[in-house]
């Protein structure tokens, strides 16, 4: 009885959902334009609140620089402003004030689209990235929106589907795919666009143990074998622990900017930084808390066991 | 809810699943208005032995298209009957009140179950051999002429091919949800229609807020890809003419000359 009305109740939401995608789309942001500025990105005190009622700052005086192939981490509480962040630099919100300098250009109105032609973005949730019908069509949806002719998009949407090694299904519907084949699509999609920046917002976070580890390793490749700079935002401490340089962000502001290594030094500190801090990492902070002597570098599980094991024999 | 919207597309090599899917939808839409000229048994006769044809060229077993017949089955049923009882002219066999059988209406009644059984036949046949991704960027090139009067056809042909991307995700989270709620004691189906109906409604919430973020990060992941509209879009997808798309036209015109020919 109730399930027809079910049915009737999706196809409702359906086009509910249409209607709603469609008055996104339409509604675009603005900016003014201006000058030029060193490094890859630079972000000079920029302000936004989501809306005029907040009495907060969403980020609120934030300055962040970055160098070309570099491989920048954010990391930060839920809430705490990373994806904001990440949306401004890519102009999909419209700053209240302070500027923004991508690859030499100020983000304007004007430079808005040739900017997001040098950013490529993976977000948090595999199925709410994946427009096209196919794998294929997904990656090329990018390619399309630039007006890229035909043949050149065969070519490069093959070219990237062999990197993300996703080439074996290049048919397949999004049904049939897993949460990490779907988020290497994703990649795949960004690859075909050829930018120079890379933005992967939580891009690990919804994935199982085996697919996250695959992703953190793509993010390795492209940025020390293929030269992309890399902003990964994560509370994830293996992918942090692989970036050059860890800023935390905290209440819409930038709280530190160190080395990977001199964060992890801050034990139990590190999950009120917005970390999910795993066990062997944990253990280790409450051995030294008792005055015993860890070795500093990160240790995975199995590194622990090892290293476990052999302070025993040594006793 | 799949089959319901779009019927189903089954995945094959023949002559059919290869014709343009322009062609195939415009076509299709023929038909259906084709149909509407026959008034004789040789029309009739004519137009089945088409669909057969069509049916045997495209490899895909008929239990298929029975299968399409079947949901619509009391439709047609009642469109029957409102034929033989509401017909007059001819031959008088029963009589009662408003209702009369004539010969006639009984003729007119088999007729309109053929009609009915060859339009639901040929668009079985669209969905069935015609993804539909196909479908949607066939109608889009169809009612590309529709730009110039300023409906947005492109932003509709999208939308459409991303919501049939999401049916089955939406349907997956429906699933996902009723199984939640029943694992919190909440029983579905149970009790009598407002009971029911209360039931769902812990379920309809959360798919409503869902779709609602996912119509949001989807729009904003466009946009990150740089969707900026249909203009200065190219496409992915290739749509060929061969020579059998305009063999098939032929074939049409050819079959309504016929049936102007054949009717009385
Ligand atoms: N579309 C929106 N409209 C209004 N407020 C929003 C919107 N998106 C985020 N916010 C608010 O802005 C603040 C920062 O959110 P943001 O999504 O940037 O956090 P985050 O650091 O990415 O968190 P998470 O780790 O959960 O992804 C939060 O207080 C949030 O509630
Ligand atoms: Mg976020």
């Amino acid at each position: 009885m109730v399930v027809p009305f079910v049915y009737a109740f999706n196809i409702l939401n359906l086009y509910f959902f249409m209607f709603r995608i469609m008055v996104l789309l339409i509604l675009k942001t603005k900016f003014e334009r201006e000058r030029t500025m060193d490094g890859i990105i630079d972000i000079k005190d920029l302000c936004f609140r989501y809306s005029q009622e907040n009495e907060k700052l969403d980020l609120s005086h934030v300055d962040l620089h970055v160098n070309e192939g570099e491989w920048l981490a954010v990391i930060g509480h839920n809430g705490s402003g990373k994806s904001t962040l990440a949306k401004a630099i890519d102009g999909l919100i419209e700053p209240e004030s302070g500027e923004i300098f991508v690859d030499g250009q100020k983000l304007t109105e004007e430079s808005l689209w040739n900017i997001r032609k040098k950013i490529g973005m993976v977000f948090q949730n595999p199925d709410n990235q994946f427009v096209g019908a196919d794998v294929e069509g997904d990656v090329a949806f990018g390619l399309e929106n630039q007006g890229i002719e035909r043949e050149e998009m065969h070519i490069r949407v093959k070219e990237a589907l062999q990197v993300v090694n996703m080439q074996d299904f290049a048919k397949h519907e999004p049904v049939r795919l897993s949460g990490g084949q779907k988020q290497r699509v994703a990649i795949a999609g960004v690859l075909a666009l050829r930018p120079k920046i890379v933005i992967f917002d939580e891009s690990t976070s919804m994935l199982d143990p085996e697919g996250r580890m695959q992703i953190i390793s793509l993010i390795k490749q492209m940025n020390r074998e293929e030269g992309f700079t890399v902003i990964s935002i994560t509370h994830d401490i293996d992918e942090a622990s692989l970036a050059d340089r860890v800023v935390v962000v905290d209440d819409g502001k930038i709280m530190g900017d160190s080395l990977p290594e001199e964060l992890f030094q801050k034990g139990n500190e590190l999950i009120d930084l917005g970390l999910d801090v795993p066990y062997p990492q944990r253990l280790k902070f409450e051995l030294n808390k008792r005055g015993i002597q860890t070795p500093s570098e990160y240790m995975d599980e199995g590194s622990m066991v090892n290293w476990l094991s052999r302070s025993i024999l040594k006793n | 809810m799949d089959k319901m919207l779009l019927g189903r597309y089954i995945n094959g090599e023949s002559l059919i699943h290869h014709l343009d899917p322009r062609g195939k939808l415009f076509l299709s839409f023929y038909f259906i208005v084709i149909v509407f000229l026959c008034n004789n048994w040789e029309t009739y006769v004519l137009m089945a032995a088409m669909v057969m044809l069509f049916v045997k060229l495209s490899d895909i077993s008929l239990g298929f298209f029975i299968k399409g017949v079947r949901p619509l089955i009391w439709l047609i049923l009642f469109t029957v009957l409102l034929q033989i009882f509401f017909s007059s002219g001819g031959q008088v066999f029963w009589h009662f009140g408003p209702f009369t059988i004539t010969d006639q209406g009984l003729i007119n009644g088999v007729f309109v179950f053929c009609r009915f059984v060859l339009i639901i036949f040929m668009s079985t046949l669209l969905t069935l051999t015609t993804t539909p991704i196909e479908i949607s960027d066939g109608l889009e090139s169809l009612l590309k002429p529709l730009t110039k009067i300023k409906v947005p056809v492109y932003e509709i042909a999208l939308m459409l091919s991303i919501a049939l991307r999401f049916v089955p995700t939406l349907m997956d989270e429906t699933t996902k949800i009723m199984n939640a709620q029943r694992a919190r004691g909440v029983n579905f189906g149970e009790g009598n229609l407002l009971k029911q109906i209360k039931s769902v409604i812990p379920l309809l919430i959360p798919l409503f807020v869902s779709s609602f973020n996912r119509a949001e990060d989807l729009a904003t992941a466009m946009e990150a890809r740089g969707y900026h509209g249909g203009e200065g879009r190219t496409k992915y997808r290739e749509q060929e003419w061969r020579k059998n798309d305009t063999l098939a036209v032929i074939l049409f015109i050819a079959l309504t000359g016929a049936l102007i020919f054949l009717r009385n």
